[in-house]
């Protein structure tokens, strides 16, 4: 784990806070999904925390963000209220997508949080359009797009890449390397393997950073936002893992146990409780009240799926285009 | 020995790579994972990884790739996830295989099979549900496959091999995971013609894909009310087979069409007036279709539910064009 250089106390016990409401938060859809409350797709964060917690607490309030179909953890990370996310995987009109769209596409226009894209690599250029219109309206917003490594195969990620630094557009690009797409490790799907290399290419800053040190990534993304915010897009490559099967169930026969647990052992959450005890920014106090505190925010959060209510079939056809105002005809 | 539609489908690959040495099979995750939907598990042990590939997430280059392949001689299998992916791959699809034939003034051709999977029905919303078999029969210079039977999954592949033109198979993600008995007797089947399911007296269905399994569920529930509905299965959706339009029409003069596509500018709108066009005269009702709302596919079950067709809304549907709604 880094240095923790300018971390307070508060700051450290908050990033831990934020990446356990993932992991409990996750847990517990695990269990849902077994008892039929939640269906399709879904995709877990589990070992990926510090990443979407690290970035996001980089960015203001006016910045934008767009996911990925894995997206739990940046919509809990970005604020979303854990209730909303919760009704939204229980299908639930008080979900954050009305229920419409379920684990892979949570949306929050309010939150600038653009989804939840389930199409690899459909949300880059999705991500460098908003910072387009940002800069032709001259906000100081930041975009940041995350995806996983899987998706720079796309030709939607080059010409992407290729479009925001020649029109110098303030992106920060996140690819989440967790070394496998689906079943697809990086160096089956690539030639060249350095992700960072890729968009150095395309003559924007680059880093490679330890995905599994949420500390190290808020560093990095502070530099990141801060070049994005002067008006260059730059892209960051988190080094991390999944510990499980890419959605819920897959045979894992592309990987060994052993390498499972090597990265278990570098599970972000326990590594920042140790070196945050180490320097004296965490105790054990603290991190057992997080732990209690978290637990009734997911519990609450189930509640609140479980009182919310089906939409009724008649409405299924709303939301396709926007309301027309009715001296126009349909 | 009951079979499923899955193993037929990898009975049908293997068939393909053990008679046609030109023949290989590339996609993602189609050999080490063994396919999105389990339909290539094992093959990678069986062919090596020369003809069982996995290619990159890059869809309009895979499919390209064997666009280019099949013009220079081979046999490409190609396997895209689900044809919601193949979007990615629509230019290379249309503007290169489709069009290379008439193109080149009939010296070039792309004797290339793709497949994907397609359909609803299993709560992965509106990026993972769609069905664009419709979409692509309305494109000359393809060749459109439903297989929604155990022996079209089984043999229909094999016949696409020998073609001289692209064609595209879809597979209903919904069909996968049913068994039962592959016909002994069948070895070979033709890609002209569609196929009647269920003979019936008084109004005819048209559907394909899962839509078959669903109208044919319908029709018995309709038997016991006294109402014969023949089931006809398209097969194959481009080219379309009008005789067998004709052949139905004339014996139960009442058309109802199921399709999973959307309605408006879709392939129930085709069939439609394809009936009205050959044989107007021998119909005693106004066609119906029944399609899927024209709503991206919902996440909650209730309303994917109700976007699509049912049994019980087809056994509606179907009353209402035998005058009994
Ligand atoms: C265009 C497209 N192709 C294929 C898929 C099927 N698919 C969904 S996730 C995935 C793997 C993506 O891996 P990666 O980008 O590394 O992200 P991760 O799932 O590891 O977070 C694939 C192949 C898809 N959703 N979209």
């Amino acid at each position: 784990m880094t240095a923790l250089p300018a971390l307070d106390g508060p700051t450290a016990l908050e990033l831990y806070r934020e990446m356990l409401l993932i992991r409990r938060f996750e847990e517990r859809c695990v269990e849902l999904y077994g008892a039929g409350k939640i269906r399709g797709f879904l995709h877990l964060y589990d070992g990926e925390e510090a990443v979407a917690v690290g970035v996001l607490r980089a960015l203001a309030h006016h910045d934008a963000v767009v996911a990925t179909y894995r997206e739990h953890g940046q919509a809990l990370a970005r604020g979303l209220p854990a209730g909303e996310v919760m009704a939204e995987l229980f299908g639930k009109r008080e979900g954050s997508s009305g229920g419409r769209g379920g684990s892979m596409h949570v949306f929050d226009a309010k939150r600038r949080f653009y989804g939840g894209n389930a199409i690899v690599g459909g949300g880059i250029p999705i991500a460098v359009g908003l910072a387009l219109a940002d800069k032709l309206l001259a906000r100081p917003n930041v975009t940041v797009c995350f995806f996983g490594e899987g998706a720079v195969a796309e030709g939607e990620f080059h010409e992407s890449l290729n479009l925001a630094s020649l029109w110098r557009l303030p992106v920060v690009f996140v690819c989440e390397n967790n070394l496998y797409a689906m079943g697809s490790a990086l160096d089956v799907d690539e030639a060249e393997t350095d992700v960072a290399a890729k968009a150095r290419g395309y003559r924007m800053a680059a880093e490679r950073v330890d995905g599994m040190d949420v500390v190290a990534v808020l560093a990095a993304a502070r530099r990141a936002v801060e070049i994005a915010r002067k008006g260059a897009p730059c892209l960051l490559e988190m080094r991390t893992y999944r510990f499980r099967a890419h959605s819920m169930f897959d045979s894992q026969g592309y990987r060994d146990k052993a390498e499972i647990e090597r990265w278990r052992a570098r599970d972000p959450l326990t590594a920042l409780a140790h070196t945050g005890k180490a320097h004296g920014l965490l105790d054990d106090a603290a991190l057992a009240a997080a732990e209690v505190a978290v637990q009734r925010e997911v519990d609450d959060a189930v509640a609140f799926a479980e009182r919310g209510t089906l939409e009724p079939p008649e409405h299924l056809t709303r939301h396709v285009t926007a309301p027309r105002d009715p001296g126009r005809r349909a | 020995m009951t079979v499923s539609y899955r193993e037929c489908c990898k009975l049908a690959l293997r068939q393909c790579l053990d008679q046609e040495p030109r023949a290989f099979l590339m996609g993602e995750d189609v050999a080490a994972y063994g396919g999105c939907y389990a339909v290539s598990k094992g093959l990678l042990d069986l062919y090596g990884p020369e003809r069982i590939r996995d290619t990159p997430l890059s869809e309009s280059a895979f499919v390209g790739v064997g666009i280019g392949a099949a013009m220079g001689g081979m046999r490409p299998i190609v396997e895209v996830m689900t044809c919601n992916f193949s979007l990615l791959a629509l230019d290379q699809i249309i503007n290169n295989a489709a069009t290379l034939r008439h193109m080149s003034g009939g010296q070039l051709g792309a004797p290339v099979v793709i497949r994907m999977a397609t359909g609803a029905g299993r709560q992965l919303a509106a990026q993972h549900s769609h069905s664009f078999e419709g979409w692509y029969a309305h494109i000359p210079g393809l060749r459109i496959l439903a297989p929604a039977t155990l022996e079209d999954a089984r043999f229909m592949l094999p016949a696409a091999l020998r073609e001289q033109d692209p064609v595209m198979i879809f597979e209903h993600i919904f069909l996968y995971n049913q068994e039962g008995e592959l016909d002994a007797k069948v070895t070979a089947v033709d890609l002209e013609r569609a196929a009647v399911r269920r003979r019936g007296a008084h109004l005819s269905i048209l559907t394909y894909g899962a839509g078959v399994q669903k109208s044919l569920t319908a029709a018995e529930a309709l038997a016991a009310e006294g109402l014969d509905v023949e089931v006809i299965d398209l097969r194959v959706l481009r080219p379309l087979d009008d005789a067998a339009l004709i052949d139905t029409v004339k014996r139960t003069h009442r058309v109802l069409v199921v399709d999973e596509g959307w309605r408006s500018g879709g392939l129930s709108a085709e069939l439609v007036t394809r009936v009205c066009e050959l044989c107007f005269d021998e119909l005693d009702a106004p066609p119906a279709r029944l399609c899927t709302a024209e709503v991206p596919i919902p996440y909650p079950k209730h309303l994917e539910d109700a976007a699509l067709p049912q049994p019980a809304t087809i056994a509606a549907a179907a009353r209402r064009v035998c005058g009994r709604g």
